[in-house]
């Protein structure tokens, strides 16, 4: 393992101290550029401890205490840090930006516990674990990063990724079709059109935290048929009436959101229009909305009327969510029973009265029994958010080294070496690659072949 | 059928297609020392190029040179047939310098059959295989032939290119056809069908030639070859000779009306043509209705041999009538009174999707056979004899027991090539470019003989004779390397003059010639003047020398994400494997993996839906099973 790897490790909304772990070979000397204690951490002994200062810039972040333990003692039997700081969102986060400014990688789901296992650290038995704890994590983040992939900040990588690929389009063009006559395809641009990305990926930097406002809790969506009372759990849960409950079914149209604290955990609930099918333009909107927001969740609320036969829509509901942490909930449990309960095979049912809060009270615990694995949805968010701004920051060395070596006079094949690597930079973060981009955006754009 | 009488005699291998894929597949097994029966419909169709009989060009002219380093034919069949060379990108740097000939048709194909008929281990054969026999395990025993004639093989290539369930379409009118008026091969694609092979629909098409004597020259702007010409093949000694020049004209708006005018009568259009065309060669209809804003498209006015009087109009593939060809070919400047000889047309047939192979480009499922050129998705002679000869060479290994010749991206245009059809698979026919490798500034025309000669001679195509030559050749660079490193000059007046001449700054100290020569503006023979004691070494040794100082920050760039990648790709995954029992996996990549069984975690990774989690399952995986096979905790 080559790269040096780190992340808050704490869950980032419970406790009063957060932990930022970092493992790799060059954890120790990473550690040197931001610690500033009695004794270097590199030359510190496994095992020890030491008090002292997160340092950016010569400002103190925070105070911290600070453990190294020397590779192959350690859980990833890697050279690893873990820095104990004042727990907080803020706090945490700032503290693994430096990390990575100063050369760590963020570390994806399960990164920590993959190096323990592949360095004999973890035994046979526990393999499964750590498989199960990738895939949990890896999803969560796929669905974090699905959420986020129409915030502005993703917009923004995303058009300057897709003015790169023009760019090295450009490039391609000229270098693969020498004998055509496409003018478009001429290089006087390259250097400015350099500049222009490079400007534009700096200010993506500079504004990154700017406005953004961390959003804490797992995404749950409450989803059900019109009027199974959605809207009276989410008020249950809320203890006060945010959403408007009547006895029409489609009244909720909108999405309604709210944080609430459920036992140990936050859930950013969002109450969804009732799912079924109706030709009311606004109603029909409101259900495109619940259906999305419901692919987008992490957990799923689903609620179904016991008083009332199993439906069709019901069923179209059940098929939604199968893939999705969720928990049934059967709401209406002080009227008379008409749901016949063979239609789920579920184990995570749970028998409600949403009007008196009865049944509610075992939520929690099955919440936590569906997040045991660890690794929230806030983690995965920061991680994102952190890998993020670690690639944009390579695509702006790279395209600083390429306009270096294009003002050098070297041959434009040799700066396709950095444009590419700056172009693969971005698109890593939607899984693209740069050769395919840029030949596709070379046969959309000029008029080449024989 | 009774099969006692049907007999018609038995081969290590059979080839089934005596195109720019067959030939190299039936020649590297037989050199290796295999039984081979090379098929094709008609023998004068060996080596045929209906298309413009051209050779290399950017990415194309990487892959003649690697085939030839690897012991291939093609590299020495464009040397002694070409009738104009030229390097194309000269300036643009070493990575994209591209070696493109204008080859005589006629005498390409004859120095192709020719080297098929002396090679003792290959026997022709003029036939149309209608059926590939497999045995009870599914593994591939035999073809059958239309006379109703059976072969016993061991392993089949399929080279089939534009044969296979050809159909030509010119105007409204369309019919069963080969290229060139050859005879379809029509039974093959159900045989293969049976076996469950997918077949798919592409198609291609190529402009008309015209009579010499219809253009006017005088009106066009010439095109002439190089002066100094370099070979393909790095065995091709000797002085090589220019002998005709190629014409460029343009299209205007009047053969842009008529082409519109008449779109109706295009089958691509109308929707009569069902099969895919490729997005890198389309027809001038095509051009004309997507870049409807271009004033001008521009076209190549190409001889089709010396012998013959026959020019072929590169950018004009059409599939519009013949009546609609001649009127808008008439508006051309230069070609007002052209005579068509033979119009152009769009040709569908059938072909398989290439995920279904193996790098070794056998069929995962059908053990014994294997794909090769058009048949597999791509385009282009070049593409077609690479994986003729990949096929070729790893069916022979098999045969004799031996691992197979797996290229990876960053050996080689092949290996990317194979790469990309295999693991990414086509939607459009394939066309190899100098954008697809992201090891570009390492797979060099220039250096290919370093990167695949070892591999060649290794198998056993490259005589021992040419792989110390290359073991010389590689000594003297790296000794001028060194020199250079390591020499120092003194500022002089005319080493300052040749700094300041080239556009770069005078030295005040001693330098060394190697940091002189790592400026980009300044050549290793400008700086005779300051290197006294310089050896007298062959070209190609102080080429690679420079390109190898000049470019070593590059080099060493691209070194380093070769050393990753090549680190997944050593993680092997066994074709046995049952991703739907790996838990971890998710649903969709754990499908796609079933489907496509990579033979790497690398070449997992390159699987669209595959993503990084994915590959992290992968890995421990991998981990915990090889501690369970050897008993560890």
């Amino acid at each position: 393992m080559s790269t040096t790897i780190a992340a808050i490790s704490t869950p980032v909304y419970q406790g009063g101290l957060a932990v930022i772990r970092m493992s790799g070979e060059n954890a120790l000397l990473i550690a040197d550029r931001i610690f500033v204690g009695k004794t270097r951490p590199s030359d510190m002994q496994g095992y020890t401890c030491q008090y002292g200062k997160i340092v950016r810039e010569g400002r103190t972040l925070d105070d911290v205490i600070l453990t190294v333990f020397r590779a192959p003692h350690s859980y990833t039997g890697e050279d690893t840090v873990e820095i104990s700081c004042h727990g907080g969102v803020y706090l945490a986060r700032e503290v693994l930006k430096l990390l990575i400014e100063n050369g760590a990688e963020p570390a994806p789901a399960g990164e920590f516990t993959k190096r323990a296992f592949l360095s004999g650290k973890l035994s046979l038995t526990q393999a499964e674990g750590v498989l199960d704890i990738i895939s949990a994590n890896g999803e969560r983040e796929l669905v974090s990063a699905r959420a986020m992939r129409d915030g502005d900040l993703s917009q923004n990588i995303h058009s300057v990724a897709k003015e790169m690929t023009r760019i090295s389009g450009n490039l391609a063009a000229w270098s693969d079709y020498p004998d055509e006559d496409i003018p478009d395809a001429d290089t006087s641009h390259l250097e400015d059109d350099l500049v222009e990305v490079e400007q534009k990926l700096d200010d993506i930097l500079s504004g990154y935290d700017k406005g953004r406002i961390l959003r804490q809790g797992i995404d749950t969506a409450i989803v059900g048929r019109p009027n199974v009372g959605k809207s009276t759990l989410m008020n249950q849960l809320l203890g006060y009436r945010r959403s408007i409950v009547t006895e029409n079914a489609g009244t909720t149209r909108d999405v309604i959101e709210e944080s609430v604290r459920v036992g140990d955990f936050v859930l950013k609930l969002s109450d969804t229009a009732g799912i079924r099918n109706t030709t009311d333009p606004v109603e029909c909107i409101g259900v495109d909305l619940a259906t999305q927001r419901l692919e987008n969740a992490e957990l799923v609320l689903a609620v179904f009327d016991s008083s009332e036969e199993f439906t069709e829509t019901d069923r179209e509901i059940l098929e939604k969510i199968k893939n999705k942490p969720h928990i049934v909930l059967l709401n209406k449990s002080d009227l008379t029973k008409k749901l016949d309960q063979e239609y789920f095979s579920n184990e995570n049912i749970l028998s409600v009265s949403a009007n008196s809060g009865s049944g509610l009270e075992k939520l929690p615990e099955m919440i936590a029994e569906l997040f045991k694995l660890g690794g929230s949805s806030d983690n995965a968010e920061i991680y994102i958010n952190e890998r993020q701004r670690s690639q944009v920051s390579k695509a702006v060395g790279f395209v600083k080294q390429a306009l270096a070596e294009y003002r050098s006079g070297i041959t434009l094949d040799a700066v396709t070496v950095y444009m590419d690597e700056a172009l693969n930079a971005l698109l890593e973060l939607t899984g693209e690659r740069a050769t395919e981009a840029v030949v596709n955006n070379l046969f959309e754009r000029f008029c080449v072949g024989k | 059928m009774d099969s006692s009488t049907n007999f018609m005699g038995k081969f290590d291998i059979v080839v089934i297609g005596g195109g720019h894929a067959g030939i190299e597949a039936a020649l590297a097994p037989a050199r290796l020392g295999l039984k081979v029966g090379i098929f094709t419909i008609t023998l004068d169709g060996i080596a045929n190029m209906p298309c413009n009989p051209s050779i290399g060009g950017t990415a194309k002219g990487n892959l003649v040179r690697e085939i030839d380093a690897l012991g291939g034919e093609m590299g020495k069949a464009a040397d002694a047939t070409f009738i104009q060379s030229r390097v194309l990108n000269l300036g643009k740097g070493p990575a994209v310098h591209s070696l493109r000939v204008q080859a005589d048709r006629v005498k390409y194909h004859i120095y192709m059959k020719q080297a098929l008929e002396r090679e003792p281990n290959v026997e022709i054969k003029q036939a149309e295989i209608t059926e590939i026999l497999t045995d009870e395990s599914g593994a591939v025993s035999g073809v059958r032939t239309k006379l109703g004639g059976y072969y016993d093989c061991k392993a089949v290539i399929i080279a089939t290119g534009t044969y296979l369930g050809g159909k030509i379409h010119v105007g409204e009118s369309n019919y069963e056809s080969g290229p060139d008026a050859t005879l379809p091969a029509k039974a093959l694609t159900l045989s293969l069908k049976q076996l469950g092979i997918s077949v798919r629909r592409f198609k291609t098409g190529t402009p008309a030639r015209v009579h010499k004597r219809s253009i006017d020259f005088s009106v066009l702007e010439r095109q002439d070859g190089d002066e100094h010409i370099i070979p393909f093949s790095f065995e091709t000694k000797g002085e090589l000779k220019n002998q005709v020049s190629c014409y460029i004209s343009y299209t205007n708006s009047e053969t842009h009306k008529i082409i519109l005018d008449n779109l109706d009568r295009s089958p691509l259009y109308s929707g009569r043509i069902e099969g895919v065309g490729p997005r890198y060669c389309p027809s001038i209809e095509d051009k004309v209705v997507r870049f409807s804003d271009k004033p001008r498209h521009q076209l190549f006015i190409e001889p089709m041999g010396l012998d013959t009087d026959e020019y072929y109009l590169q950018g004009m593939s059409s599939s519009l009538p013949e009546d609609v060809q001649l009127n808008f070919l008439r508006t051309i400047k230069g070609l007002e009174h052209v005579e068509i000889m033979r119009p152009a047309y769009a040709i569908e047939y059938d072909c398989c999707d290439p995920t279904e192979l193996l790098p070794t480009l056998e069929f995962r499922e059908h053990p014994g056979l294997y794909g090769a050129g058009q048949f597999n998705g791509s385009s282009g002679y070049e593409e077609a004899a690479a994986q003729g000869l990949v096929a070729g060479i790893n069916a022979a290994l098999k045969l004799q027991g031996r691992e197979p010749m797996i290229l990876d991206r960053a050996s080689s245009y092949i290996g990317t090539l194979v790469d990309d059809l295999v693991t990414k698979g086509v939607t459009d026919p394939y066309r190899m470019m100098t954008s697809r490798s992201e090891y570009r500034i390492l797979l060099r025309e220039d250096n290919a003989d370093e990167r695949l000669t070892p591999i060649g001679h290794e198998i056993g195509l490259i005589s021992d004779e040419r792989y110390e030559r290359l073991l010389e050749k590689e000594r003297l660079i790296a000794e001028e390397v060194d020199r250079l490193e390591h020499t120092n000059v003194a500022p002089g007046a005319s080493l300052n003059e040749y700094l300041v001449e080239s556009g770069t700054e005078p030295i005040s100290n001693g330098t060394t010639l190697a940091k002189l020569i790592r400026r980009p503006q300044v050549k290793y023979s400008g700086l005779v003047c300051a290197d006294k004691n310089r050896p007298e070494l062959p070209d190609e040794v102080t080429e690679q020398a420079e390109l190898r100082i000049k470019y070593e920050g590059y080099i060493n760039i691209q070194l380093k994400q070769v050393e990753d990648m090549r680190k997944l790709e050593a993680k092997k995954l066994s074709p046995d494997t049952d991703y739907t029992k790996i838990s971890g996996l998710r649903l969709e990549a754990a499908e796609k993996l079933q489907k496509r069984k990579p033979l790497s975690v690398g070449q997992a990774s390159r699987i669209s839906g595959v993503n990084p989690a994915d590959i992290s399952v992968l890995l421990i995986w991998l981990e915990k099973k090889r501690r369970e096979e050897h008993g560890g905790n």
